[in-house]
């Protein structure tokens, strides 16, 4: 039939960074109420030209340059979303996000409630996260339990071009504030990109791979790793089932229950320090929910309860596939 | 005592005589074209919003508030520059504007309300263009600039069409200007050239920190090396705090960008009924300053101008019928559905909070709990 030949037609290879790109242009042609700002993002196109070109089609109004004041940055995104504008603010790196901590949990994500719903917050905030860069201190942070904490917030992070594309566009048509966490290590990540229809609610998680054994969970730049683990695994036999959550607050348990009651074992793979963490969370979730389906405790592989080290040492702080198979066969051996 | 000598705009001086200083004429213009009646309004709506405040710190100490954060001292700059606010302008309160609600129809009720715990908000500040009160200092500042960055970008400045134009103020503390929001703040309204005045009570004291460990030069020089210009005006001069919030407006609506108003006055009373301001100021700079105070000085200047012994008569006990009035609003304020704490916290469906909620029905149904 000719319609896989049309459908083909509609995909396009592209990388994160380049579908977010695409996400964003689209946006803004959809909705003129559309504006992209933070530091740099206008000629430059952003440090990681996620924004670039953006400038030539919209034009200044659309998109700007803010001074570097994150807290100003996220305070005037909550003065235009009270005018009736979407704001799309770009924070430069993970690290540099905590002078606006205030504006966005104690403003962005209260503003309704306080308001008793007459102010609506549709502001999404993006922010390139986690490691692997080799940067200097602060720009290699995984700070997702800070905003997932926060009610009020909702907290995405896609891991490959199609989410990418999608997920920014949902976020943006959201009318609550929306968190939106990018894979930085995997910007140049390529894949297909389906430029006609979404695959999936913004809050849904994936079914990525599946498998007998385990339960893998993992998402934003961890989730390429946990499919290596996955691949290592099959090839000593053990069949790993692999969850992308995409969306970290809130968290589709659905999904992740559905595939602990049929595997009965559960690793959770993450860059952030396990103390608190999302994984700390999606642990203590299972274990209430799943508790006669388990056969083993649920672990979690993330970083250590350190700062985030010097990059020489980063390559061994973060967990990659052994460290997720070691979890695996200590799950296994229960 | 006094702050430094520096050039502060006022027009009625604290015996209540009137008179223009030269460099300050326009401002005296724009009293000049002021009728009887707004006058009057001026006088009934400060004497209100003290007999309120009077009010509700009885209904504190009478265990019916939470808390209440007095205005008393400051009623001229609230009332003053809340008339000078345009009918399509949007206002940016901090938590001590009560003065400026009253000026914009925000029902005093809905602050009691707050301060009684029952919300947290309580008014539309879409209808009323009086947003909602900030308790995180500084933080409104930014949303007031981020806002006014929109009426830009909706071509709503220096059309000269003044049904359309508008402009925004934000209120704000001689406390509040020590947090970088308010740096920022100002920074950001200069390079984007908002149409925003930022108009600085200062009251003197920060809970106990006085003015000297806030700022080493006079606030109405804060925003200078933003690129603001500012002005001092005498915050207990009711007339001067409407001209230059008045003509301040005018010229963010037409497009001039953004100006700092420092509105000089005093905290008469404590910061909060939480607070004992005996444990860190002399009664006789309070003593000071209550002979500098906006009511009694404006009704000077009424009763001089020739303003009859009725009309204060008929305010006093408006006053009164207020109080008794508020007093009974208060007593039978409900409290709100305990599932009401879902209400609102996403606008879309989430499905923690519906869970949640079920949860909370479940329980409570269980244990036989009804409101």
């Amino acid at each position: 039939m000719k319609t896989r030949w049309v459908s083909m037609s509609n995909y396009q290879e592209m990388a994160i960074a380049k579908a977010i790109n695409a996400g964003l242009r689209r946006a803004m042609q959809k909705d003129e109420k559309v504006l992209v700002f933070g530091e740099d993002v206008a000629r430059l196109g952003g440090v990681f030209r996620v924004t670039e070109g953006l400038l030539d089609e919209f034009g200044e109004s659309r998109i700007f340059n803010s001074p570097i004041a994150e807290s100003g940055i996220v305070g005037t995104a909550i003065g235009l979303a009270m005018r009736g504008y979407r704001s799309v603010a770009e924070i430069q790196f993970d690290g540099f996000v905590f002078p606006a901590f205030n504006q966005i949990t104690s403003q962005l994500a209260r503003l309704t409630y306080r308001s008793e719903g007459f102010q609506q917050m549709p502001v999404v905030i993006r922010i390139p996260v986690g490691g692997g860069i080799g940067a200097v201190e602060h720009h290699s942070e995984s700070p997702e339990a800070y905003f997932a904490h926060t009610p009020g917030l909702r907290i995405v992070s896609p891991s490959n071009p199609n989410d990418a594309y999608w997920m920014i566009q949902q976020s943006i048509e959201s009318p609550d504030p929306v968190i939106f966490l990018e894979p930085k290590r995997r910007y140049w990540q390529k894949g297909p990109v389906n430029l006609d229809t979404a695959p999936l609610p913004l809050h849904s998680a994936r079914l990525l791979r599946e498998g007998s054994d385990l339960t893998l969970i993992a998402h934003g730049p961890m989730v390429a790793t946990a499919l290596q683990a996955a691949e290592l695994g099959a090839e000593e036999g053990v069949n790993i089932e692999v969850i992308d959550l995409r969306s970290l607050s809130p968290v589709d348990y659905p999904t992740l229950l559905a595939s602990v009651q049929k595997t009965s074992r559960v690793v959770i793979a993450q860059e952030a320090p396990n103390n608190v963490s999302l994984g700390s969370e999606i642990a203590a979730r299972i274990a209430e929910q799943a508790y006669y389906y388990l056969e083993a405790p649920v672990l979690r592989v993330g970083g250590f309860d350190t700062p985030y080290p010097p990059a020489k040492l980063e390559e061994e702080y973060l967990p990659d596939a052994d460290r997720i198979l070691e979890a695996v066969d200590r799950v296994l051996a229960y | 005592m006094t702050p430094a000598n520096e050039p502060m705009l006022q027009l009625l001086a604290p015996d209540g005589s009137y008179g223009v200083e030269k460099p300050f004429s326009r401002y005296g213009e724009v009293i000049d074209s002021l009728g009887e009646d707004q006058l009057r309004t001026f006088y009934r709506d400060m004497a209100r919003i003290r007999r309120f405040d009077q009010e509700a710190i009885a209904l504190q100490r009478q265990g019916q508030l939470g808390l209440w954060v007095p205005a008393i001292g400051q009623e001229a700059a609230q009332i003053g520059s809340g008339y000078a606010v345009g009918q399509n302008d949007h206002i940016f309160p901090s938590y001590r504007e009560h003065g400026v609600a009253i000026t914009h129809g925000v029902e005093l009720m809905s602050i009691l309300k707050m301060m009684r715990g029952v919300n947290h908000g309580g008014w539309n500040p879409e209808e009323t263009r009086f947003h909602l009160y900030a308790i995180v200092l500084g933080s409104q500042v930014l949303h007031a600039v981020g806002y006014a960055m929109g009426v830009k970008l909706d071509g709503k400045v220096g059309t000269g069409d003044l049904e359309n134009d508008l402009a925004v103020i934000s209120y704000f503390g001689d406390g509040a200007t020590a947090e970088g929001d308010v740096s920022e703040s100002l920074l950001f309204a200069a390079v984007n050239e908002a149409p925003i005045v930022f108009f600085v009570q200062n009251n003197q004291w920060a809970i106990s920190s006085n003015i000297a460990s806030q700022t080493k030069v006079p606030l109405y020089r804060r925003g200078e090396g933003f690129g603001v210009p500012g002005l001092r005006v005498d915050g207990n001069d009711v007339l001067a705090c409407y001209a230059a919030t008045k003509i301040h407006m005018d010229e963010a609506r037409e497009g001039k960008g953004p100006y700092l108003l420092e509105a000089l006055t005093y905290r008469i009373g404590a910061h909060t009924t939480s607070d004992d301001p005996s444990k860190y100021r002399d009664e006789s700079e309070v003593e000071y300053w209550r002979q500098r105070d906006p009511i009694a000085r404006f009704e000077v200047f009424l009763r001089r101008q020739g303003v009859e012994e009725s009309f204060f008569e008929e305010v006093a006990e408006a006053g009164d019928e207020l109080a008794r009035d508020i007093r009974e609003q208060t007593f039978a304020l409900p409290k709100p559905p305990l599932e009401s704490i879902f209400d609102n916290v996403y606008s879309d469906d989430h499905p923690e909070i519906t869970a949640q909620r079920a949860w909370l029905r479940a329980y409570e149904d269980q244990m036989g709990e009804h409101e």
